[in-house]
């Protein structure tokens, strides 16, 4: 049988270090782990997205990669995305545009608008629709996330005050 | 309620940003695979992949030594812990005696009967292990002859359960008036075969079970309940041979049920049976291949269908027979597809005679039950197709032939077909139908878009338009229940026995509580769904639970105003009935007021109740503008509007917002998604690189508008149920749509889904 490896990364800011199997993809290693169950694992073969994280500014599929491979990475997830007090400005337009509805996606397509803004504060509504079509919604019929996105894009901009916990 | 302090809408109507969202927002919801209690062990199925055969043996010996495993349970392991017999899952929704043996046996007995049909469970200290240790099960199966589709069903020759002599289990019929007589003298009838696809909800969390035993004479506590857990604790209960009050239904958040969620499952057995016996929290997650191999699939029916009009397009009849696919058990709510799209194919429109028959045909495939819209979308489906047929046909105005046959507020309650078996008489409750039609007309500029019809873009791309008319049934019986407690700190407690699957229930519930009691939204706790909220509770279907469940609290705030109003009598120097309650659930007479804190209110409380045996329906029309490439079958989707009357909108964010996601919802199994099996029974689409979903990409242009006109007369709230009906007219649409940009190309669809190759190979049929 596998014995654990030790594997060390920067998760929302804080270091931290696991010992897992081997095999354990990062979400596991997240949601079990660290308990940062945030990070859901819709089908576990890197198509719906809603494992999505942020590992060194990139967003990737959770499911797809181990947690060994995060080693020396700065790994942000949905709950680095805000502090308790307030939801960052992307959180705060999805609320106000209703971009959720069961919430499961939501923590993917936080992330992947996130990594996109960040890269691409001026991405238009077409570019944020081809970004966000990796990640699957079934409840939304995703407009109002692009609207939401779409409508977050001034905060990221470089004048823009810095977001709640970045 | 006494009409002093009657129902003030302050929070009700307006946009409420959802209180759900602060924590799902923030990653800080709770679904079933977040519990992390001590001692878990995770649960793996060995599934048969035989979609038909008889179980020769199962040796678990090689699994039960593998590392980390802590027990493997077969069919006989589950006889033998429940008093010699494997406890069977069967009907919920409009249950039969005759019924009854069709129903699936929690793990395969004796007999496997189609691909994913649960075999063994193994429980392991990981899931990692559990999986492993499925790999050195060893199965051996005698392969029968499968019956894969309805043809070969209907055959009998296999039949899936040879002792009860068919494989048809039942036959459904809906009519009214007589149908024979209105063909016999009909001047114009026109009848058609149409067939919609096998295809499901895929919600985004998968299904999932947690159960922990806390021994002998307490509890079975069980998390992951959706949609009913009153229900399923009843038949848990039963099954695991517990008294109702020692079994808990847990309900947290919940990623999206559609209807397929929360029904009684094998595995809603098997963990809690697996937890009692092996006195370990036990939990199992659903994994994407599952969930598409074996939560309930819908929507594949077949169905023969013809309508008799007068020259002048009004319709006097309509007739067919439906056979519904129902894959290889009835189970909890196999019955309402076959049901509802008997019921509904006359969807809003007066029909005077109806007679549809509808087959439940059994196959070796998954299940099947329901799903937003069941029945509904399928019968839309067929019956718009064969109004654009007959309305050709007979050189009429698409448009007009509809609007001819809308009822108006005259024709209220106007009766649908009545059901059979058990019956079951339908009515529309109010309404002008005629006002969605032509808001619906005006939103979508139809009159302007009317020269397109067949236009061919400059890239070549045909041009189409179409529009459809629907109904959405809510508000299912026979009760649903609320709790209201005065906490310490002065805010009010609510509980109800609705269920949250996503759709926002809290928020609205919450708006509905605060306008009935004079207390501020923030000032109200919401608890819902779980069993150990309410003694009786109904839950999340049928689009009931806001009518019923937002009634309820009505009915709870009027008893919890009564109580204080008793409790301030005494101390105002008056009669109860003298007491005015008002704002902060204030209590005054003649100038005097005491607050809730002055009263020592802390500590009253009510219950509420409210029992209806009306459904309500919610109607509106759709529209849509396609372009279609003749040279790959592939369309687009350019433009699309629905129009819904629900009543009474009690949040316009999220009631517009359900409509929107059930429009691309339908879009989805309109043109892509496809449960396929091939003709072994074998399951062709086990991920989501096979099983097509909508993407932010495909459906950019759609418009959601939703109208109060028609509050229903059946509650309180004058709400009508909502979140089905936009997916209900989508299929029936873009096919009409379809049609239309292709007409001088003589494409008729006649199946779903709308896919590239399909309609390539109707527009190559007619070329050559």
């Amino acid at each position: 049988m596998q014995s654990p490896v030790s594997t060390k990364f920067e998760l929302n800011g804080k270091a931290v270090e696991a010992k897992v199997p081997a095999r354990t993809t990062l979400a596991d290693c997240l949601r079990h782990h660290f308990m940062q169950t945030g990070t859901h694992v819709g089908c576990e073969h890197g198509v719906c997205g809603a494992c999505t994280v942020i590992v060194d500014g990139a967003a990737v599929r959770s499911c797809l990669m181990l947690a060994v491979q995060a080693e020396g990475s700065k790994v942000t997830t949905v709950e680095g995305l805000s502090n308790a007090d307030h939801l960052s400005a992307l959180q705060t337009e999805f609320r106000k545009h209703h971009a959720l509805q069961c919430g499961f996606c939501t923590p993917g397509m936080l992330t992947t608008a996130h990594a996109l803004l960040t890269d691409e504060p001026d991405a238009d509504r077409e570019r944020i629709r081809e970004v966000l079509s990796g990640n699957i919604c079934r409840c939304t019929g995703y407009i109002p996330i692009v609207e939401a996105v779409y409508s977050a894009r001034a905060a990221y901009r470089k004048n823009a005050k810095p977001e709640a916990g970045q | 309620m006494s009409a002093k302090d009657a129902f003030v809408a302050s929070a009700v109507g307006t946009p409420v940003e959802r209180i759900e969202d602060l924590r799902l927002l923030r990653g800080k919801g709770e679904y079933v695979d977040d519990l992390h209690p001590p001692g878990l062990l995770h649960a793996a199925f060995l599934r048969s992949s035989v979609a038909h055969g008889v179980i020769r043996s199962i040796d678990t010996s090689a699994a039960l030594k593998m590392p980390g495993v802590h027990g493997v349970f077969t069919s006989e392991d589950i006889a033998r812990g429940s008093g010699g017999k494997v406890p069977v899952v069967s009907l919920r929704l409009a249950p039969l005696p005759e019924l009854e043996p069709f129903g699936q046996p929690v793990i395969a007995t004796g007999r496997v009967r189609y691909v994913g049909e649960p075999l063994a469970v193994v429980l392991a200290d990981s899931a990692g292990q559990a999986e492993d240790a499925l790999e050195v099960i060893e199965v051996d199966i005698d392969p029968l002859d499968p019956v894969p589709d309805r043809h070969a069903s209907a055959r009998n020759a296999p039949m899936l359960f040879e002792h009860l002599g068919r494989n048809c289990p039942i036959t459904y019929t809906a009519a009214k008036g007589d149908t024979d007589a209105a063909f016999k003298r009909a001047p114009y009838a026109r009848k058609e075969t149409f067939r919609t696809q096998r295809h499901s909800a895929v919600c985004m969390e998968p299904r999932g079970v947690m159960a922990v035993w806390d021994g002998p004479g307490t509890k079975m506590t069980v998390s992951g309940a959706a949609k009913v857990p009153f229900s399923t604790r009843k038949i848990l209960a039963r099954h695991m041979d517990l008294p109702e009050e020692c079994v808990d239904l847990i309900e947290g958040d919940v990623g999206g049920g559609f209807g397929v969620r929360g029904e009684f499952y094998c595995e809603d057995f098997l963990i809690p049976f697996a937890a009692r016996k092996l006195n370990r929290p036990v939990k199992w997650i659903e994994d994407r291949r599952e969930n598409l191999l074996t939560s309930n699939h819908s929507r594949e029916i077949d169905m023969e269908l013809e309508i008799a009009c007068e020259k002048d397009g009004t319709i006097i009849g309509l007739r067919g027979q439906a056979w519904v696919d129902a894959g290889a058990y009835l189970r909890t709510s196999a019955a309402v597809p076959p049901r509802n799209v008997a019921q509904f194919c006359s969807g809003p429109y007066r029909i005077p005679n109806i007679h549809i028959e509808s087959s439940v045909m059994l196959t070796n495939k998954n299940p099947i039950g329901t799903y937003r819209g069941p029945g509904r979308f399928e019968g839309d489906f067929f019956r718009e197709r064969l109004i654009d047929m007959a309305a050709g046909d007979l050189g009429l105005d698409r448009v007009e032939m509809r609007r001819r046959n809308l009822p108006t507020d005259a024709d209220m309650p106007y009766p649908l077909a009545t059901l059979n078996n058990p019956e079951k008489k339908e009515e529309l409750d109010s309404g002008d139908y005629n006002l969605t039609l032509d808001r619906c007309l005006a939103e979508f500029k139809w009159a302007e878009k009317a020269p397109l019809q067949g236009k061919q873009l400059p890239d070549g791309r045909y041009q189409g338009i179409a529009i459809g008319c629907f109904i959405e049934g809510g508000a299912a019986g026979p009760r649903e229940n609320a709790r209201m407690v005065i906490d310490n700190d002065g805010f009010v407690s609510v509980f109800v026995g609705s269920t949250s699957i996503g759709q926002g229930l809290e928020t609205v519930c919450i708006q509905i509580a605060s306008d009935a009691l004079g207390v501020g939204m923030d000032r109200i706790r919401f608890y819902h769904g779980s069993t150990t909220y309410l003694k009786e509770g109904f839950g999340s279907y049928h689009s009931r639970s806001v009518v019923m469940g937002g009634s309820a609290i009505l009915d709870a705030a009027a008893n919890l105003k009564a109580e204080i109003r008793k409790k301030a009598a005494g101390k105002l120097g008056c009669t109860p009935d003298q007491v005015t309650v008002g704002a902060g659930l204030a209590a005054s007479h003649s100038g005097r007021t005491l607050s809730l804190a002055e009263l020592g209110g802390a500590g009253l409380s009510s219950e509420g109740t409210f029992a209806n045996h009306h459904h309500t329906y919610a109607y509106g029309a759709a529209a849509a503008h396609v372009a279609v490439d003749p040279r790959t079958g592939k369309v687009e989707l350019l433009e699309y509007v629905t129009v819904e009357d629900v009543g009474r909108i009690i949040n316009p964010l999220t009631t517009v917002g359900q409509a929107v996601g059930a429009v691309v919802q339908g879009l989805g199994g309109t043109f892509m998604e496809h449960l396929q099996y091939d003709e072994n029974g074998q399951f062709l689409t086990g991920s989501l690189a096979d099983y097509l979903l909508p993407t932010s990409t495909d459906f950019p242009n759609i418009k959601a508008i939703v109208l109060e006109n028609s509050p229903s007369p059946h509650n309180p709230l004058g709400a009508k149920g909502a979140g089905e009906g936009g997916i209900v007219p989508v299929g029936g649409l873009l096919a009409n749509a379809v049609a239309n940009a292709l007409s001088s190309l003589g494409v008729q669809p006649r199946e779903l889904p709308l896919s590239p190759p399909k309609i390539w190979s109707l527009i190559h049929q007619r070329s050559t």
